[in-house]
């Protein structure tokens, strides 16, 4: 058995962004866990560029977005054990986890879960038809072209207009194949809307809103799919089918933050985000293990996953050096217009103000969100634009938390 | 003329209307100075960073991530990706060493080490 | 060479049946027309070890059944593969319905089996508490269970292999000739193999193959069956295995446990045109969640991980086909082999090698045959500190490529490495469970093409999901 005062599980932006945090708040004790040979997660394939505008005030891609935190670690001298599998994380805080040298266990004072998530596959889709090779998610063609050099297929369609589908559809684009088209079940698009302009409008890729997969054709390997708008149940219209041929499909429907492990350890999950409940410092229902990135919500922008990370590090350093954080007395809850807000508890304590992150529940035009504890307004802010598609970011005063009561709403209401 | 674009420049992706007469170019509907800029550059001379990967020649099964330093006129990108595919380089490689140079008036450089 | 047997068709029938000749001296080839064994029926179907109420008396299918049973989980113990006695319910939902669950009792008594019995709503519901309140009455059977029907196919083969058997994959038998007692099998590649006696456990082929000899006296209808597999969070929402009453098309559409830890829903009933017609349909995947919600309310079907078609190799008469044919000497068909035919294929291959020995076929004891085969699951189960014993040794098993799964790198060069090899995605699928679990691959699948690459000795654009031209890469641009 190792100890160590902060371990924290995977070694991606967030991972790493919560390490540099932990170590600046003050505990030098902190080692990274990652499975993969580098740090980086899953910005070791997203070669594009867009990232750290928010953060760190330049436009990044992925890979170089990653070696600003990966100099963080290495000037701190943060330990990290890289091909080391995490397998079970215990509520009191001993992390298992599997390595070429043998099984390690290690006692942590705190611990930041940061695994990540997963996209959602064909079998979860549940797309009927046969079941060929060159059904991809997207992501897996990703790390297949972009880190392997490989290319998965020449003529595509894309099934899910995320993120990741309409970064794949230039990929795929630029490297010589025909992207037939993205089709999206929603009547609007899940992805930026910077996205849709450079990677579907500059190489002229339809995208076809309300239209799903609805089977897949090809003994072997993908001979086609059968395209069809969807009814208000999102249920495929048979007279709207049509055929594309093609050779590959790539699923973006979605994330699923990986959150496995934090289930075995009895940690509370919100069946809204499908991550941790968790309150201002990002710590889970569990003292002392602490939840940021991906793994806690899906987020869109790699900026805000730094700082959510930064967040929960610092969270993590101050229970390590105090052996408790103050109780996290407010619950906040979506209203109007609202899907969920992150985080779901709050402290009135709260030393410092606190940012609410939230998504809308459908695209709206200017809307002016109001954050609420009974009649009391915490807060306002105006915005151009909402879309489920892009995380809203709202501050509350600390000093506005000090009266404020159970619970705290977050609405919006959409201007004129 | 006048035609509505996405502004692609940050995320929050603002809708700004170009008006075009003669010789001059306004912006509206940006929220910062930014904004104004890509929407007369995007009428006039639109421009886009390439990125992509290229082979390491002697590290097997690897590859390193590239991008073009300046963004590129957009007609060129398919010029752009015709050179990088063809390249290959010998690691080590450092962030930011030049790949390839002089491409459509920028060089093609690494976003990645390759140790 | 002229072996002494070949067989085609490498199902968990053809497996068995190659196992149980290898207890003998003697020289057996398996001809298949896939990449890999357990390609058709044997690999999509319900895993159930029927209890033997259903056959109607008096046929093979209820001797076979009734007789098959423990030899099946003797069997798979000694081939390590995962088996569970876990009983199963047949449930009433009407007067009418009950009826015919006494009616099943009666055919089970007669067919000679024991630990069943009737059983009220109330007891099914005490037994199984997520079953549905509309369920009146229940056949409850307790000598049944659950079985993961390809990993028992893979045992079969490999152990028979490990025995001396030989196996030859993408091997369509095209043309087949009889000429002084020596029969050779020629395929699509033109590669041919010599035998005195042939064995046509082809499944849903059997039909064709017995054309190729002009022996055609039976017809296959192929039925296909949809089902959908849920995460292992709906696992534990049955203990048992839950039927339906059965009808004519089949036992209906089950709920079941598997033996690794998910739930199993489905099969629907379909006549289809052929055995490669392996589609899923909305209106069957539609059935089997109504169906399933039925008889157990609550499962949550956003827990899907993958949906899937079996085609079943049934008959018009119902029966299984084992018998000589009447017209080619040493030829033994081992055909329509539906269900119960994965509760019997130990009693049918020993069924098969009688008729085998009857033939003609000399069977001299082999004193060095080994009936055991090693257990592939062994590294998951062993304690930590056995564990790291291990991974000291085998640092590669230290490695977890899998991860929904935790599977490592070692079991999946092992799963290459052992017979019988496997050359594609899908199979290293079927050994280690490597992309079997809620991500479906998408993590693993870069690794483990890389692994099939290595093992094999071949370019990755050449590593396939299921052969042919299921390619998943083409070349790399400037090699």
């Amino acid at each position: 058995m190792l100890d160590h005062d902060i371990v924290v599980v995977g070694g991606g932006p967030a991972g790493m962004a919560a390490a540099a945090a932990a170590y600046d708040a003050g505990v030098k004790d902190v080692v990274i866990l990652d499975r993969e040979e580098e740090n980086g997660g899953i910005l070791r394939q997203c070669i594009h560029n867009g990232f750290g505008l928010h953060k760190l005030g330049r436009e990044l891609t992925g890979p170089e977005y990653a070696a600003v935190y990966k100099q963080k670690i290495e000037e701190r001298g943060i330990k990290t054990y890289n091909l080391t599998m995490v397998t079970d994380i215990s509520a009191d805080r001993v992390v298992t986890a599997c390595r070429r040298d043998g099984i390690i266990k290690i006692r942590a004072k705190a611990v930041i879960l940061a695994m990540g998530c997963r996209e959602r596959s064909r079998g979860a889709l549940n797309i009927p038809g046969t079941r060929p090779a060159g059904v991809y998610s997207a992501g897996t063609a990703q790390k297949l072209v972009n880190c392997e050099g490989y290319m998965v297929g020449k003529r595509v369609v894309i099934l899910g207009s995320g993120d990741i589908g309409l970064i794949m559809a230039r990929r795929m684009s630029l490297q010589g194949a025909k992207v037939e088209a993205v089709c999206e079940i929603m009547p609007y698009s899940g992805g930026l809307t910077r996205n849709i302009v450079q990677c579907l409008e500059d190489y002229n890729i339809p995208l076809y809103l309300s239209t799903t997969v609805a089977k897949i054709h090809g003994e072997r390997r993908v001979e086609g799919v059968t395209v069809a708008r969807v009814d208000e149940n999102r249920k495929p219209i048979k007279k709207t089918e049509r055929y594309i041929p093609c050779d590959t499909l790539l699923l973006s429907c979605g994330l699923i933050p990986e959150n496995e492990l934090t289930r075995t350890a009895g940690i509370p999950i919100s069946p809204v985000t499908g991550g941790a409940i968790v309150d201002e410092h990002r710590q889970t229902e569990i003292a002392g293990i602490f939840a940021c990135g991906n793994v806690l919500q899906v987020h869109d922008l790699v900026d805000y996953v730094s700082d959510e990370a930064e967040i929960a590090g610092a969270g993590a350093a101050e229970f390590v050096k105090n052996g408790s954080l103050a109780a996290a007395n407010l619950q906040t809850l979506p209203g109007n217009g609202v899907r969920y807000v992150l985080p779901q508890r709050v402290s009135s304590e709260a030393k410092e103000d606190i940012s609410l992150y939230l998504r809308v529940t459908q695209p709206f035009g200017r809307v002016c969100f109001t954050v609420k504890s009974g009649d009391e307004v915490l807060s306002t802010a105006v915005r151009l634009k909402a879309a489920p598609g892009e995380m809203e970011k709202l501050n509350i005063k600390s000093e506005k938390l000090k009266t404020a009561k159970e619970p705290i709403t977050v609405s919006l209401e959409e201007l004129k | 003329m006048k035609r509505n674009l996405t502004c692609i420049i940050c995320p929050r992706g603002c809708t700004l209307t170009v008006e075009t007469e003669g010789d001059k170019v306004s912006v509206s509907g940006n929220s910062c100075p930014k904004g104004a800029v890509y929407g007369i550059e995007e009428t006039t001379r639109p421009t886009r960073t390439v990125t992509s990967v290229v082979r390491v020649s002697n590290r097997e099964d690897t590859m390193v991530s590239v991008k073009t330093a300046e963004p590129v006129p957009k007609e060129n990108i398919f010029d752009v990706m015709a050179l990088i595919k063809k390249a290959s380089v010998k690691a080590p490689i450092h962030i930011g060493d030049k790949i390839l140079v002089d491409v459509c008036g920028t060089d093609i450089v690494a976003t990645k080490d390759v140790l | 060479m002229v072996y002494d047997a070949v067989i085609i068709g490498a199902g968990v029938t053809g497996g068995m049946l190659a196992r149980e000749l290898m207890k003998y001296r003697l020289a057996v080839c398996i001809c298949e027309k896939e990449n890999d064994v357990a390609c058709g029926a044997s690999k999509a179907n319900s895993g159930i070890v029927h209890g033997g109420y259903d056959p109607v008396p008096g046929t093979l299918k209820a001797r076979l059944n009734a007789a098959g049973v423990e030899k099946l989980f003797e069997t798979a113990k000694l081939l390590h593969v995962p088996v569970k006695r876990c009983g199963s319910l047949v449930c009433a939902f009407s007067e009418a319905e009950a009826t015919r669950i006494n009616e099943l009792y009666e055919r089970g008594l007669k067919n000679g089996i024991s630990g069943i019995s009737v059983i009220t709503g109330a007891e099914a519901r005490k037994a199984e508490p997520n079953l549905s309140p509309e369920v009146c009455a229940a056949l409850s059977v307790e000598n049944s269970g659950i079985v993961c029907p390809y990993e028992l196919t893979i045992a079969a083969v490999g152990n028979a292999m490990d025995n001396g058997a030989e196996l030859k994959l993408n091997f369509e038998a095209e043309k087949i000739t009889e000429k002084g007692g020596v029969f050779t099998v020629i395929s699509k590649n033109g590669e041919s193999v010599k035998a005195r006696y042939l064995i046509n456990c082809a499944g849903g082929y059997s039909d064709k193959i017995a054309e190729l000899l002009d022996d055609k006296f039976f017809e296959i209808i192929p039925r296909a069956g949809e089902y959908m597999l849920l995460d292992k969070t709906e696992g534990s929402r049955v203990s048992r295995t839950i039927f339906r009453v059965p009808t004519k098309e089949g036992k209906g559409v089950l709920v079941s446990p598997t033996v690794d830890g998910n739930l199993l829903t489905g099969p629907t009933s379909a006549a289809v045109a052929s055995a490669e017609s392996r589609e899923t349909t909305p209106e069957g995947l539609d059935t089997v969640a109504r169906l399933a919600s039925n008889s157990v309310p609550g499962i949550d079907f956003r827990g899907v991980i993958t949906s899937f078609t079996g085609v079943r190799a049934s008959e018009k008469g119902g029966d299984f086909i084992i018998e000589p044919s009447k017209r080619v000497k040493g030829l033994l068909h081992v055909a329509a082999i539906d269900s119960p035919g994965l509760t019997c294929c130990v009693a049918i291959a020993e069924y098969a090698a009688e008729q085998l020995k009857n033939m003609g076929l000399r069977m001299e004891k082999n004193p060095e045959f080994n009936p055991r085969r090693e257990n592939p699951h062994a590294f998951r189960e062993m304690t930590d500190s056995a564990k790291n014993e291990y991974i000291k040794i085998h640092p590669e098993y230290g490695r977890i490529v899998c991860r929904c799964e935790t599977v490592s790198e070692g079991e999946i060069r092992d799963a290459v490495r052992r017979n019988p090899k496997t050359f594609d995605i899908d199979g290293i699928k079927r050994r280690t469970r490597a992309g079997m679990g809620r991500c479906q691959g998408g993590f693993c699948a870069p690794y483990v093409m890389k692994i099939l690459s290595e093992e094999n000795g071949i370019p990755m654009e050449k590593v396939t999901k299921n052969g042919g031209n299921s390619y998943m890469v083409s070349e790399r641009e400037g090699e």
